[in-house]
């Protein structure tokens, strides 16, 4: 069994108008080699599921999204996601479902454990349920008799993640201080493409090792050898993010032209272009993680 | 004659904040910037030492991290608190959080979500984030950098994003029982929501600021509380245990301008 393949592979998997769920939380831990293996894809019409970091306003600049299922879209050292702000500001994000952060990983729980729906207190009396008509509420059948939202499965065609090591088997470490939400979209999806700072034959750990094991290699379709793949977001605790990065990327959003330039000058020309734009394994590797 | 203490506003509202969690016992105490988080250390510190509080990431800490570089500081932790488990803690209620929501209004709904139109805002901004879940689930209070008619708004918020006392916004079956705002800290007052049915109310002026001065930056009526006064100054010891907090000052930053907590005589 060997599960190795390219980002080219995963991104080849893709179809339009699939339902993908990215891993990560903001600007931490994102797959972002096979975002922008995306980005240089003609894949488009994506229903994106995630709590969003650039991967959303990047996708969103490139126009692939048809959808947005989010509770936020940020670069926590820059607040606002520049693209992301662009595209709703404009208008051109017009199919969104806003949830709550808590709902949203209700309803990957429900999709991954096969059940319609989960029901939360979470969202009722605010907005969240008057801009969403299609969430139901539903009535305890018991003897209070209180009335929650039915939080739908958040079913995905695709989850694609990133970790800091797996094997060819498809098995995944997160060595970082928290796994997020990787797992239920694991759970959740069809297919379950994973790309890893290392990729080893076997994973032979120790006890405690194994515990950065977060979810099944039953889950994974492919895993994907990508060094510095979530850069520009953090990948603890390899290396954190690159605020430099951030700041020129943010500020690309407010130029003429802005987006073509970014994408000339890091997207098109490939990874390896990306990585020597960026300082080369040597920087890369000495991104200091962020301090709280 | 007591000896004359100088304070910033930023000092003064983080002692303000700390109050906030005065008496909460046992449960996660989450500050969201720098003045709710000095807030919530400093409470810790002093009157609810039993408060439980994360290094910001993913571990319990019982000691207060300071903010900022921490050179040879190396936090201990006592436990683990990654965002799945602050999800478990949000939903059983075990938690007070202090946000700064871009609008606020007299139903003490929030928004953090966009400014206009939904479908084409003025100003996109994060999101819900988790203001629905925790709005609903456990106490609350407000910080507010900026008082103004564009914060605390005249109609409802744009996108309410975290639940308040507005009756029609409840359906039948639906429990508003277990959610609370304790108080709103501002650059002006601290407020709460404790008036005749939820109205809002101002508990305390900061130094030099008059409540005719607040009502005219605030979009709906305020009441004063009966035993309005001036807000606390921060004492000798509150002091230096927030410069203990944040060592490289980064409170400095918090208020623009970083003014004197006793407003100069105009």
């Amino acid at each position: 069994m060997d599960k190795r393949m390219t980002t080219a592979d995963v991104v080849g998997a893709l179809r339009d108008g699939m339902t993908i769920g990215f891993g990560g939380w903001g600007p931490r831990r994102k797959p972002m080699a096979i975002v922008r293996e995306i980005l240089r894809s003609p894949v488009k019409d994506l229903t994106v599921v995630a709590y969003g970091g650039p991967e959303v306003g990047m996708l969103c600049a490139a126009g692939k999204v048809k959808k947005l299922v989010f509770g936020f879209a940020t670069l926590d050292a820059i607040p606002l996601e520049p693209y992301y702000r662009k595209a709703r500001e404009a208008g051109e994000l017009k199919d969104l479902m806003e949830l709550d952060e808590g709902m949203f990983q209700w309803g990957l729980r429900a999709a991954g454990m096969r059940l319609p729906f989960l029901p939360t207190r979470c969202g009722l009396a605010t907005d969240v349920v008057k801009l969403n008509p299609e969430l139901r509420t539903i009535r305890s059948p018991y003897d209070d008799g209180e009335v929650l939202i039915a939080m739908p499965a958040l079913k995905l065609d695709v989850a694609l993640l990133h970790v800091n090591v797996a094997d060819r088997l498809g098995n995944t470490l997160v060595t970082g201080p928290d796994p997020y939400f990787d797992h239920l979209f694991a759970r959740a999806a069809e297919q379950c493409y994973v790309s890893a700072e290392r990729v080893e034959d076997r994973l032979q750990l120790d006890a405690a090792s194994a515990r950065s094991n977060t979810f099944e290699r039953y889950l994974v379709t492919g895993v994907v050898e990508a060094p510095f793949g979530a850069h520009p977001t953090s990948c603890p605790s390899d290396y954190g993010w690159d605020i430099s990065h951030f700041k020129r990327y943010a500020a690309s959003a407010g130029e003429e032209g802005g987006w073509q330039a970014y994408v000339d000058e890091f997207v098109t020309p490939g990874e390896a272009a990306y990585q020597e734009k960026n300082g080369g394994a040597a920087r890369l590797g000495t991104l200091p993680l962020p301090v709280f | 004659m007591t000896e004359k203490i100088d304070f910033t506003l930023a000092e003064l509202m983080i002692v303000a904040a700390s109050e906030a969690w005065r008496g909460d016992g046992e449960l996660l105490a989450s500050g969201l910037g720098v003045i709710p988080r000095l807030g919530a250390s400093l409470a810790k510190l002093t009157h609810s030492e039993g408060l439980l509080m994360t290094d910001s990431e993913a571990f319990l800490v019982e000691e207060p991290i300071p903010l900022g570089p921490r050179g040879d500081y190396q936090p201990r932790y006592s436990g683990y608190m990654p965002f799945e488990r602050v999800f478990e803690c949000v939903w059983g209620g075990r938690r007070h959080a202090m946000v700064g929501p871009t609008q606020v209004d007299r139903w003490g709904q929030t928004n953090l979500s966009c400014v206009g139109d939904y479908a084409k805002p003025k100003s996109a901004m994060l999101g819900v984030r988790g203001l629905p879940g925790n709005s609903i689930n456990h106490i609350n209070s407000f910080f507010v950098p900026n008082h103004s008619r564009r914060v605390f708004v005249e109609g409802e918020v744009d996108m309410v994003s975290g639940v308040g006392f507005k009756p029609e916004r409840w359906n039948d079956g639906e429990r508003n029982d277990l959610m609370q705002i304790r108080i709103v800290v501002t650059d002006l007052c601290v407020m709460d929501y404790d008036g005749p049915s939820r109205a809002a109310r101002v508990r305390s002026l900061h130094p030099g600021v008059s409540f005719a001065e607040v009502q005219e930056k605030t979009g709906f009526p305020l009441i004063a509380a009966p035993d309005l006064c001036e807000t606390a100054h921060p004492t000798a010891d509150q002091l230096a245990l927030i410069r203990r907090l944040d060592p490289h000052e980064v409170r400095a930053t918090a208020i623009k301008g970083n003014p004197p907590g006793i407003r100069p005589a105009s």
